[in-house]
C-alpha cells in the first residue's frame, strides 16, 4: 500500500494515466500540485503565459492526437482565464480535463483571496465537473474525469480541488484505478439495427443522395470506414468545417466542405438531394442556413452519438443514435452483396453536381498579377504547395480561417485544427504550439491575422522557452476582414472599429523573441520566404504577409435563404 | 401542452444547480419546481412542470437524460399518473369572513391548521387546477400570503421510476 499527498496522487495519476504532457500556469492555490509535478520527470508541464492559451495548447493536442488535452491553472483569474478556453472545447466536442486550484475547503464562500466558484462559472460550457470534497477521492473522480471527457461525446470536464485537498501532510492509499463505473452515464455505441437497416434501403434507393458529415467523423475515429462506404455508393460528399479531412477532399467525389462559406456545388447539391445522410454532424445555423428553407426535397438520415443532436434543429426521418464507426460498419455490411435500384438516377445526379462544379471552376478569386498586392486564398495554395498538403494546420478566427478551409486541400482528419462552434480569436497560435510539441517531425502551420494573433502573441515567449517550431502565417490585411466584409455587405462599408491602425512591425517583435520573420509585400517575395520558412522544420518562423484588404470570402450564403442562396463574388449571386 | 416531468437525481452538490441551469441555458420553461430525497440516500427526486411543443419537450428529455447527474427521468404526461401540489394559505377571517373560509376550505377538503383571531391558515392538497380554484374562490375574503410546493407526480398502476 502507497500513501500519497493529494498532490502526489494527482501528478502519480497523470503518469499512470499515461499523460505525457500538461500545460498550465502556477498560483497560490496550485502550489502544492506544482511542487509535485517538480519531484517528478514522467509528465511535462508546459509554462504558457496566460491560462487561456494553456487550454487552446491541450485543445490542439487533443484535435491532432484524438486525446484528452490537460489544463493545470490556480484559483479565481487562473481558472477563469481558462474560461473561453473551456467554451471552445466543449462547442467542438474535443477531449479536455482542466485541473483548477480553489482556494482552501474552510475559506469557500467567504471571498477568499483568488476565489471564484469556476464549477458554477464554468458550468454551461463543460461535460462535467467535479468538486474534490477529501483527497482519498482524487484518483476516482480523475479517473471519471478522463472517461466522461473521452468517451460518448467527448467535451471539457473541469476538476475543482481546494488547496487543502493537496496538503502534503495529509497521506492517503493510492490505488490506479484502471476503471471505473458511472451508473448514469452509459454512452451508446451501437445503432438501432432497424433503423441502420431502414437507412440503407433508403439509400440504394436514393436518386440524389449527399453524405453531409461532421466532427464526430473525426473524434470517431471512423473517416476510414466513411471514406470505404462512401467510395462503395458512389454517392457525393460534403463535409462540415469540423468534419475536414473525414473523406479526403481531393476525392472526385468529394464536394467540399458546405454551409456558410462552403462551396458553390456543396450547397446546390444539398439544396437538391432527396436524400441526406447526416452523420457526426449537427445542422449548426452555420451549415444550415434558413432552417424553414433548408433542403426541402431531402429526407433526412441523421447518425449522432449525442440524441440531442437529433431533430435540434432540422427534423430526421431516421434518428440513429450511435457512434459513428460503428453505424457505418454495420451499413457497410448490410450493403455488401445487395443490388443498388439507383444506379442510372446516381449517373444523372452527378451529371448536375459536375456542370456546378464547372460553373465556378476557375472562378473562385482572381489571382493577383506580378506588381499586385498578394490575395489572400493564393498565399495559402501556395503553402499547400510548400507543406505538400501535409502539415497539421490550425487557424484563428476570421477571413483567413475560412480561405485555408477553401484552398488547404486535407487528405486526412485531425489536420484541419479550427475552432468552428465558439470561433475564438487568438486559438491557432497556442493550438499550433500543443500540436508541434506532439508532433515534433511535422510542419505544424498556423494561418493567423493580424487581429487574432496579437490576442495570443504572448506565447511567442512560451515557443522561446520550449524551442517550439510552428510556423506563423499572417494574412495581414490591417482589418478585421471579417467583420469589415460584413460592414461592407450589410452598414454600406461604414467599417466601426474594424481596421487596426498602430500596428506593430511583426517582423521587429518576432525578432525581439529572437525568432525569424519575413515580411513579405509582393507577389515576387512569397516563393523565396517560402522556401527559407520551410526549410527547417524545427523553426519558428513568422511570415508577416500583406494581402489584398478589399477580398471578401465567398461564396457566402445570403441571410435567411436556403442552402442554394449564395453570393458568388462581389457582383454575382445565384 | 403543459408536462410533468419527474427526474432521479444523483444527491451531490450542485446537481440541482445544473439542472435548473439547463433550463435557462436553452430558454426552456420551468413552471414549477420540486425536489426532496427519496428512500435511497444518493437520490433525489424532481419534479418539473415545463410547457412546450412535442419538439421542445424531446429536446428537454434529451438534454436532461445527457446531464451526468441525472439518473433517470419519465414524462409521466405521456401515461396515467396522479399529480399532488400542496398549497398553504393564510387568509383574513375576521366576523363572518371566518366562517366563509371554514366552509370553502370544507369544499375543497382543506384543513385550517392554524388559527389566530384574525387569520386561518389553510392547508389543501390536490392537482394545480384544485389549487389554483380554491385561490380564486379565496381571492374576494382575502388572501394574506400563498405557499405552494410544486407539482410532485407518481405514475399510475405498476410503473416505476426507480434504478
Amino acid at each position: 500500500m502507497e500513501l500519497l499527498s493529494g498532490a502526489d496522487m494527482i501528478a502519480r495519476f497523470l503518469k499512470d494515466e499515461g499523460v505525457e504532457r500538461i500545460y498550465g500556469y502556477p498560483g497560490g492555490a496550485a502550489l502544492h500540485i506544482y511542487d509535485a509535478l517538480f519531484r517528478q520527470d514522467s509528465v511535462q508541464h508546459i509554462l504558457v503565459r496566460h491560462e487561456q492559451a494553456a487550454t487552446h495548447a491541450a485543445d490542439g493536442y487533443a484535435r491532432a492526437s484524438g486525446k484528452p488535452g490537460v489544463v493545470l491553472v490556480t484559483s479565481g483569474p487562473g481558472a477563469t482565464n481558462a474560461v473561453t478556453g473551456i467554451a471552445t472545447a466543449y462547442m467542438d466536442s474535443i477531449p479536455m480535463v482542466v485541473l483548477c486550484g480553489q482556494v482552501a475547503s474552510h475559506l469557500i464562500g467567504e471571498d477568499a483571496f483568488q476565489e471564484t466558484d469556476i464549477v458554477g462559472v464554468t458550468r454551461p460550457v463543460v461535460k462535467h465537473s467535479f468538486s474534490i470534497r477529501h483527497p482519498s477521492q482524487i484518483p476516482e473522480v480523475l479517473k471519471k474525469a478522463f472517461y466522461l471527457a473521452a468517451t460518448g461525446r467527448p467535451g471539457p470536464v473541469v476538476v475543482d480541488i481546494p488547496k487543502d485537498m493537496t496538503a502534503p501532510t495529509e497521506r492517503y492509499e493510492y490505488v490506479y484505478p484502471k476503471k471505473v463505473k458511472i451508473r448514469s452515464y452509459n454512452p451508446v455505441t451501437r445503432g438501432h439495427s432497424g433503423q441502420i437497416k431502414k437507412a440503407v434501403d433508403m439509400m440504394l434507393k436514393a436518386r440524389r443522395p449527399v453524405f453531409y458529415t461532421g466532427g464526430g467523423i473525426v473524434t470517431g475515429r471512423a473517416s476510414e470506414a466513411l471514406t470505404d462506404l462512401v467510395r462503395r455508393l458512389g454517392f457525393p460528399i460534403t463535409t462540415t468545417l469540423m468534419g475536414i479531412g473525414g473523406y479526403p477532399q481531393g476525392d472526385r467525389q468529394s464536394l467540399g466542405w458546405l454551409g456558410m462559406h462552403g462551396s458553390f456545388e456543396a450547397n446546390m447539391a444539398m439544396h437538391h438531394a432527396d436524400l441526406i445522410v447526416a452523420i457526426g454532424a449537427r445542422f449548426d445555423d452555420r451549415v444550415t442556413n434558413n432552417t424553414s428553407k433548408f433542403c426541402p426535397t431531402a429526407k433526412i438520415v441523421h447518425v449522432d452519438i449525442d440524441p440531442s443532436s437529433i431533430s435540434k434543429t432540422v427534423r430526421a426521418d431516421v434518428p440513429i443514435v450511435g457512434a459513428a464507426g460503428s453505424v457505418i460498419d454495420e451499413m457497410i455490411s448490410l450493403i455488401q452483396g445487395r443490388e443498388a435500384s439507383n444506379a442510372e438516377s446516381l449517373g444523372e445526379w452527378w451529371k448536375s453536381i459536375e456542370g456546378w462544379r464547372s460553373e465556378r471552376e476557375g472562378k473562385l478569386y482572381e489571382p493577383s498579377k506580378p506588381g499586385e498586392a498578394l490575395k489572400p486564398q493564393e498565399v495559402i495554395e501556395a503553402v499547400y504547395r510548400a507543406t505538400r498538403g501535409e502539415a497539421f494546420v490550425t487557424t484563428d478566427v476570421g477571413q483567413h480561417q475560412m480561405f485555408a478551409a477553401q484552398y488547404y486541400k486535407f487528405a486526412k482528419p485531425n489536420r484541419f485544427i479550427t475552432s468552428g462552434g465558439l470561433g475564438t480569436m487568438g486559438f491557432g497560435f497556442p493550438a499550433a504550439m500543443g500540436v508541434k510539441l506532439s508532433y515534433p517531425q511535422d510542419d505544424v502551420v498556423c494561418f493567423t491575422g493580424e487581429g487574432s494573433f496579437q490576442m495570443m502573441m504572448q506565447e511567442l515567449s512560451t515557443c522561446k522557452q520550449f524551442d517550439v517550431g510552428v510556423k506563423i502565417v499572417n494574412l495581414n490585411n490591417q482589418s478585421l476582414g471579417m467583420v469589415r466584409q460584413w460592414q461592407d455587405l450589410n452598414y454600406k462599408s461604414r467599417h466601426a472599429h474594424s481596421y487596426m491602425e498602430s500596428l506593430p512591425d511583426f517582423t521587429k517583435l518576432i525578432e525581439a523573441y529572437g525568432f525569424t520573420a519575413i515580411k513579405v509585400k509582393t507577389h515576387d517575395e512569397l516563393a523565396p520566404a517560402l522556401e527559407r520558412a520551410f526549410a527547417d522544420t524545427n523553426e519558428l518562423v513568422f511570415l508577416d504577409i500583406y494581402v489584398d484588404p478589399f477580398e471578401h470570402v465567398y461564396p457566402m450564403q445570403v441571410p435567411l435563404g436556403s442552402m442554394r442562396d449564395m453570393l458568388l463574388s462581389k457582383t454575382e449571386r445565384t | 401542452m403543459r408536462h410533468i416531468i419527474s427526474i432521479l437525481l444523483e444527491n451531490e452538490p450542485g446537481a440541482l444547480s445544473r439542472v435548473v441551469g439547463l433550463f435557462s441555458q436553452r430558454n426552456f420553461n420551468i413552471e414549477t419546481l420540486n425536489v426532496a430525497p427519496t428512500e435511497d440516500p444518493s437520490l433525489s427526486r424532481l419534479t418539473v412542470t415545463t410547457v412546450g411543443d412535442d419538439r421542445v419537450i424531446e429536446q428537454i428529455t434529451k438534454h436532461l437524460n445527457k446531464l451526468i447527474d441525472v439518473v433517470k427521468l419519465v414524462d409521466l404526461t405521456e401515461g396515467n399518473h396522479i399529480e399532488r401540489e400542496l398549497m398553504l394559505v393564510k387568509v383574513k377571517a375576521l366576523g363572518a369572513a371566518r366562517d366563509e373560509v371554514k366552509r370553502t376550505a370544507d369544499i375543497f377538503r382543506a384543513q385550517v391548521v392554524d388559527v389566530t383571531p384574525s387569520v386561518y391558515t389553510v392547508q389543501i392538497t390536490g392537482d394545480a387546477g384544485k389549487l389554483d380554484a380554491f385561490v380564486q374562490a379565496m381571492a374576494p375574503i382575502g388572501i394574506l400570503e400563498v405557499a405552494r410546493t410544486g407539482v410532485s407526480g407518481i405514475a399510475r398502476g405498476d410503473k416505476l421510476l426507480t434504478l
